[in-house]
């Protein structure tokens, strides 16, 4: 049987996809074990140290360089050994003041409590402990340094304030950080996390910053920073103003951060709230929702729901009758809130809020949105910025929808080809056109299981599920479509028959869950313009297979011999086999050629699908919707129909994100309406060639 | 004088009807509830459901058969039918249900206190607890079962009119109807849909207010109707096919255009014939689903459609009888083979499990059918007596303009 | 005689080529008109046209005395409205008897639930039993269709024609197939039929044409190369040049 939702299914992974492509920002580097990176920065410490020389003023630098790690720490010994959050400074200043390359590490060990101190001597290793001694390493060189006992170790646990202020100078130490990848990922550590704090670090960083590249993000943060928790209002303003340039996630959910708001109610709009809007019960918000929120602020009280008054009249039953009403006669609501009005009048029970209580609850209150920003000004500012940057990428929205549309459009395309060409030659409609996608899938997932290099196993696949499916569709077409030539019905259901044979078949064979089909890493990962519009590699390459085939078919049909004759059996037969023609052969090599694209378009979608036996099912629907729209026996009518339908589906989905079955019932509704509009299609036969 | 002629000019719809009965009478005698217990409950509904599919597989067999017109749609007909009597089915048991556990409490509950309790039991599954718009007749019976007829009716009306006013004709036609059938069927997966999405509705087998009947007795009366139901669609199909109606619907499946030309308007007569066999399909639902249980909108799905197709021509189409006949053959052996009764064959290399290896036979063995043996089944009876063959249909369009069409490939001129 | 149909600039083209090219045309009513082209001269186009199964792309038909336009009308409309075809090649409905073609191509009400409802009048069967006698089919009546000679098939599709009562009958080529005494028979139809009626008979047949008797129409190229009795066109050095002295 095939699945119940099949268009849903085509979209998932695409989707997946592209959400995959926005969780990546710009090149960040996976989180790296923090051993790892001690011992990158061993191994590049030469040339760290190198670089430092080069970079630095050579006189100062000599000068410092006299001095080791050691001797510096030496003279704050006191501090380093029990850091207070206000006076840790003047050791970071030392350490900073010093520029020894090896002060990054130290204050992330430090930090780290992996700093000993030995007491005979006072002084500071790195170590770790081992049983009831320590294994010491000496600070500048890396060096093993022996090992001590426990007793003579003291170890330096800086508390959380501390470790607070470090971190924070560390960031200055990893933004000028001599390897990319850890500038990047300092950057990405302030975007996660920004604080005030980290501005100056920043903004001192970005003047000796080498790489362009990285040099553009640091002034994008250090604008996002300034907005944020810049001085001085117009400092913040101006950063403000400058970042509606953007489009990035991190600009806008900046802006957002300033502009965020919290709900209120009270009787009167405190002074000097910078009000976001007032919100009118009935219009913006629901009138239950607007009371629910004075019952929550304790403003007024609760409305008894249903069965709460129930309890109150079952809690107060009193030998048969409830306020004075049999118990029997509780059957209506009437009857009940008589009941409860006449507990509420005895004292019994709280009084019953009536329609008249909520109304004049709502009229002596006002709802609004204040900002949590006080300053109106600068709200106005972010306002008036995300405008601006919404806009922006409203537009690289429909940009990257419009590359999402060409991508599934080549699917499409790839998926209908095959149908097409021998729908229009034959006038054959193949239901098992779906099952030769599945089988090409199959076989490029055979392919791998023998050929562990995803690459090799890939340029094998191609041409062999080409193969394997050229075979299959020409075995079909000796063995049952010729015999039902004329019979467009029958021909329809005896390859349906054929369809849920070759679905079972393959479900046997290969069980009922989904096989991978592994895309080698070249075609992993994505294009990424910005953090709106990107796309995957693999979609990409879909849509170059899709070119080389359209040209190929093209090339076909127009230039060669085959092609001419298919072409003269597509308008007339019987004339084509008055000419010589050989309109069997023609036939056997059309079918053979669909099935064989199928195969290949196969191959194709299992590499960002997955491979089940009900795939080809899935697609076969949307297929012949291409063909129907696209208009019959033309190639461009089936460029046509693909696109119209990938545009559409992506254009509707775009619409109603949230619902994609809906979706796919609103796109089957429009090609219905389509059609009564251009029942031959977009690309239509005219004339007598058309028939009826 | 009307009512001989219709009989002595359709002595299968006497063989039908009669053979029927016979059938409902050895059957009602043997089965559980009257106390033979030679034939279970389960299998007397299993039964009950067969004659509903030979029901809606003659109203496809009109549909294609007669009128040429191959209905990618006909089993969605079958199960809104079966949506809307599950939808009284539902609510009226859940109300009975909740009316009894709400009584317990110590104040009777209210109209209004049971219908949301009646709103959240069936809507709860789907995150809602509001009756959509569509359950407002639900409870009523008379209403619900006027929607049974009606919903699949207007329905079949409104896709027919799209369908056939844009003369799309043949395998366009039939992708046509399986698009439209798959944009019901999504949109009935939706959960907010308002009927309960892809969980369908359940529960259908117990009739509220007949709890204290047992099901054995229930099975046997629902056989009853459907044996009644099938009786009657029989004769009024046959009486719909016979006389000049079976003339012109026919006249439009082997040459529409000169239909066209003699003055009828084709447009109606496809749409009559549609919307009629939809509306009896709706009926069929309506009886199979209680005996059923259970409705989801996988049994709306295209697929459906096509198996009924497939049973429609393995019994023989163009005939009522053949697809009556293919219908209980192809769904009983379906049932038989995928429910694990068939014994397993031992290959000594590989066992083939039936339950494995049913869809493939069912395939092929279709492929068969239409390759070798055209009439189906139901061409074994001309081997019997000489009744009225099969015609073959021929494709050809009314007109000289014949000689560019490309469909003339191969045919021999005449 | 009233003018009946009247085409005045009627021009289609398939995909560039001009199958009509601004062809006038009128028949009254009764008449009896022949018309003759060499192939591709859009004779059957010309008939597509006036049955609503090809729209020009430009001109006007008008019909009837309220000078109704066929353009807008259905091809069952017009059918309805008396305008009836026979085709080239005989189409009847093959796998039905004769009685039944005949009875569907009867003049009856045609809506679907009038023909569901139809029951079978004595005055029908009597019409029936009239036209088989006409064309010569009384011992087929019971027969398939499928099963008959190409002629008879001819003749049947003839009788339907008949059956249908129309005002205008398009008649194409009528008398492929038929033996010489048949053609003399059809040839009498027709010309009983143009007593109260608009016949248009096109036929390639000099022989027949000659006995049909009226005037001609020549068609070349989608437009009237010549019109008037059968002697002043095969007289027309244009006509000689493109049809007859080839």
């Amino acid at each position: 049987m095939t699945s119940p939702v099949p268009l849903q299914s085509i979209t998932k992974p695409i989707e997946c996809i592209a959400a995959d492509t926005f969780a990546v920002p710009a090149a960040s580097s996976p989180p790296q074990d923090f051993q790892t990176r001690l011992a990158m920065l061993r191994a590049l410490f030469p040339a760290l140290a190198l670089t430092l020389c080069l970079c630095l003023p050579s006189g100062k630098a000599a000068a410092q360089d006299q001095r080791d790690l050691q001797s510096i720490l030496q003279t704050e010994a006191e501090e380093v050994a029990s850091p207070g959050r206000r006076s840790v400074g003047s050791v970071i200043d030392a350490l900073v003041a010093s520029e020894l390359p090896q002060a990054p590490e130290f204050l992330q060990r430090w930090s780290e409590r992996e700093v000993l101190q030995r007491t005979t001597d006072g002084l500071f290793f790195y170590g770790t402990r081992e049983g009831d001694s320590y294994a010491l390493t000496d600070l500048s060189t890396g060096e093993p340094a022996g090992s001590a006992p426990a007793s003579e170790i003291e170890e330096i646990r800086p508390n959380g304030g501390v470790r607070r202020v470090i971190a924070s100078a560390l960031v200055q130490f990893q933004l000028s950080d001599p390897i990319e990848a850890r500038r990047i990922e300092a950057l990405d550590s302030i975007a996660r996390n920004p604080s005030a704090d980290q501005l100056e670090p920043l903004l001192a960083s970005i003047e000796d910053e080498p790489s362009p590249r990285i040099r553009a993000r640091k002034e994008e943060l250090a604008g996002m920073l300034a907005a944020t928790f810049g001085d001085t209002p117009e400092e913040r303003i101006a950063a403000i103003s400058a970042l509606s340039d953007g489009v990035s996630v991190q600009i806008r959910a900046v802006l957002n951060q300033i502009l965020s708001t919290r709900s209120e109610v009270g009787t009167e709009i405190p002074e000097g709230t910078n009000i976001a809007r007032e919100l009118t019960p009935g219009d913006d918000l629901t009138r239950d929702d607007a009371y629910a929120r004075l019952v929550s602020e304790d403003l007024a009280p609760e409305i008894q729901s249903r069965d709460q008054l129930k309890a109150a009249l079952t809690a107060n039953i009193d030998g048969g009758t409830v306020g004075g009403v049999p118990i029997g006669a509780l059957d209506t609501e009437e009857a009940r809130a008589r009941a409860y009005e006449t507990l509420a009048a005895a004292g019994t029970i709280p009084r019953l809020v009536t329609e008249e209580d909520v109304d004049a609850a709502l009229a002596s209150h006002v709802f609004f949105e204040a900002y949590d920003e006080d300053d109106p000004a600068i709200t106005d500012a972010a306002r008036a910025a995300l405008n601006e940057v919404e806009t922006r990428v409203a537009v690289h929205q429909v940009a990257d929808l419009a590359l999402d549309a060409v991508s599934l459009a080549s699917i499409y395309f790839l998926a209908a080809i095959g149908l097409a060409i021998t729908f229009g030659v034959m006038g054959v409609i193949n239901m098992a056109h779906g099952e030769f996608i599945m089988m090409g899938a199959y076989t490029g997932y055979v392919v791998q299981q023998i050929i562990p290099d995803y690459t090799v196993s890939l340029i094998v696949a191609l041409p062999l599920a080409f193969a394997v499916t050229f075979a299959a569709g020409v075995a079909m077409e000796r063995l049952v479509i010729r015999w039902l030539y004329h019979r467009p019905l029958e021909t329809l259901l005896a390859t349906f028959g054929i369809s849920i044979a070759l679905q079972q078949l393959a479900k046997n064979i290969f069980g009922t869950q989904a096989r991978p089909l592994t895309s080698p890493s070249w075609l992993e990962g994505a294009w990424v313009v910005n953090d709106v519009i990107g796309i995957a590699n693999i979609r990409i390459a879909i849509f170059v297979l899709a070119l080389i085939f359209l040209a190929l078919i093209l090339f076909i049909l127009k230039r060669t011999r085959v092609g001419l004759e298919v072409r003269a059996v597509t308008q007339n037969p019987g004339m084509a086999a008055s000419m010589g023609i050989n309109p069997e052969r023609i036939n056997m090599l059309t079918f053979g050629l669909g099935s064989g694209i199928a195969g290949i378009a196969g191959v194709a979608i299992g590499l960002y699908a997955q491979v089940t036996s009900e795939m080809g099912a899935n697609y076969i629907v949307q297929s012949f919707m291409t063909v129907v729209v696209g208009g019959v026996g033309n190639v461009w009518g089936t460029l046509a129909g693909a696109s119209l339908i990938g545009v559409l589906q992506k254009g509707i989905e775009w619409m109603n994100p949230s619902n994609t079955l809906a979706a796919q019932t609103y796109m089957i509704l429009f090609i219905i309406l389509f059609i009564q509009v251009r029942p031959k299609g977009i690309v239509a036969l005219k004339g007598r060639a058309a028939g009826d | 004088m009307t009512r001989k002629t219709f009989l002595t000019e359709n002595r299968s719809v006497f063989w039908f009807l009669l053979s029927l009965g016979v059938f409902a009478l050895i059957i009602t005698v043997l089965a559980d509830g009257s106390g033979n217990g030679m034939i279970s409950t389960s299998f007397v509904k299993t039964l009950g459901r067969t004659l509903c599919l030979m029901l809606v597989a003659i109203a496809m067999d009109v549909v294609w058969g007669y009128t040429g017109i191959l209905s990618l749609g006909h089993m969605a007909f079958f199960g809104l039918g079966g949506y809307m009597i599950g939808m009284w089915l539902m609510y009226a048991r859940t109300e009975i249900v909740l009316t009894a556990s709400l009584n317990a409490a110590p104040i009777p509950p209210t109209p209004e206190e049971i219908h949301d309790a009646i709103g959240s039991q069936i809507f709860g599954l789907v995150g809602s607890s509001e009756f959509p718009a569509i359950w407002y007749f639900a409870p009523s019976l008379p209403a619900q079962l006027a929607l049974v007829v009606l919903v699949p009716g207007v329905l079949a009306l409104v896709f027919g009119w799209l369908a056939f006013r844009s003369r799309v004709t043949g395998v366009y036609l039939s992708i046509l109807t399986q698009a439209m059938t798959l944009a019901l069927s999504l949109y009935l997966f939706q959960n907010d849909s308002g009927l309960r999405g892809n969980n369908g509705l359940s529960g259908l087998q117990n009739i509220p207010g007949l709890g204290d009947v047992p099901q054995s007795h229930l099975s046997i009366a629902f056989f009853w109707a459907s044996a009644v139901a099938l009786g009657a669609g029989y004769v009024l199909f046959a009486w719909v096919v016979s006389g000049k109606m079976g003339s012109v619907i026919r006249g439009v499946r082997d040459n529409e255009s000169r239909v066209r030309f003699l003055g009828y308007h084709v447009e109606s007569y496809k749409l009559f014939i549609f919307t009629l066999t939809g509306i009896v399909s709706g009926i069929a639902g309506a009886l199979y689903y209680p005996q059923a249980g259970i409705i989801n909108p996988n049994e709306i799905a295209p697929i459906a459609s096509i198996y009924l197709a497939v049973w429609v021509a393995i019994g023989g189409r163009g005939r009522l009888y053949g697809a009556a006949i293919g219908a209980a053959v192809v769904s009983l052996l379906s049932s038989w083979f995928t429910g694990g009764s068939a014994p397993d064959v031992n290959l000594g290399i590989y066992t083939i499990q039936w339950t494995d290896w049913w869809l493939v036979l069912l395939g092929l063995s279709f492929v068969a059918v239409t390759l070798l043996a055209p009439k189906g089944i139901g061409g074994l009876f001309d081997l019997i007596g000489n009744r009225h063959p099969v015609p073959a249909t021929s494709s050809t369009a009314a007109g000289p303009d014949l000689g560019a069409r490309r469909t003339v490939e191969g045919e021999e001129e005449k | 005689m009233k003018t009946l149909l009247e085409m005045s600039g009627v021009s289609v083209s398939f995909d560039g080529f001009k199958a009509i090219n601004n062809l006038s045309f009128q028949i009254g009513e009764p008449e009896l008109r022949a018309i003759i082209g060499p192939n591709g001269a859009g004779k059957t186009t010309f008939m597509d046209i006036i049955t609503g199964k090809t729209r020009p792309d430009s001109g006007t038909v008008i019909y009837g005395e309220k000078s109704i336009s066929l353009l807008k009308m259905s091809e069952s409309q017009i059918a309805m409205a008396g305008v009836g075809r026979k085709f080239q090649k005989p189409t009847v409905f093959e796998a039905q008897t004769v009685r039944e073609n005949l009875a569907m191509a009867l003049k009856n009400r045609r809506g679907p639930f009038d023909v569901l409802l139809y029951r079978k009048t004595s005055r029908g069967a009597k019409r029936i039993e009239e036209l088989a006698e006409t064309i010569g089919l009384t011992d087929a009546l019971p027969r398939i269709a499928g099963e008959l000679s190409h002629g008879q098939k001819q003749w049947l599709e003839i009788g339907m024609l008949l059956a249908q009562d129309p005002r205008l009958l398009l008649v194409d080529e009528p008398a492929a197939g038929m033996t010489p005494a048949e053609r003399e028979h059809t040839t009498d139809l027709l010309k009983r039929a143009a007593k109260k009626h608009a016949v248009v008979v096109v036929e390639h047949d000099m022989e027949f044409i000659r006995r049909l008797d009226c005037r001609v129409t020549v068609l070349c190229e989608g437009s009237v190369l010549a019109e008037g009795s059968l002697d002043h066109v095969t007289s027309d050095p244009q006509v000689i040049e493109v049809y007859l002295g080839r």
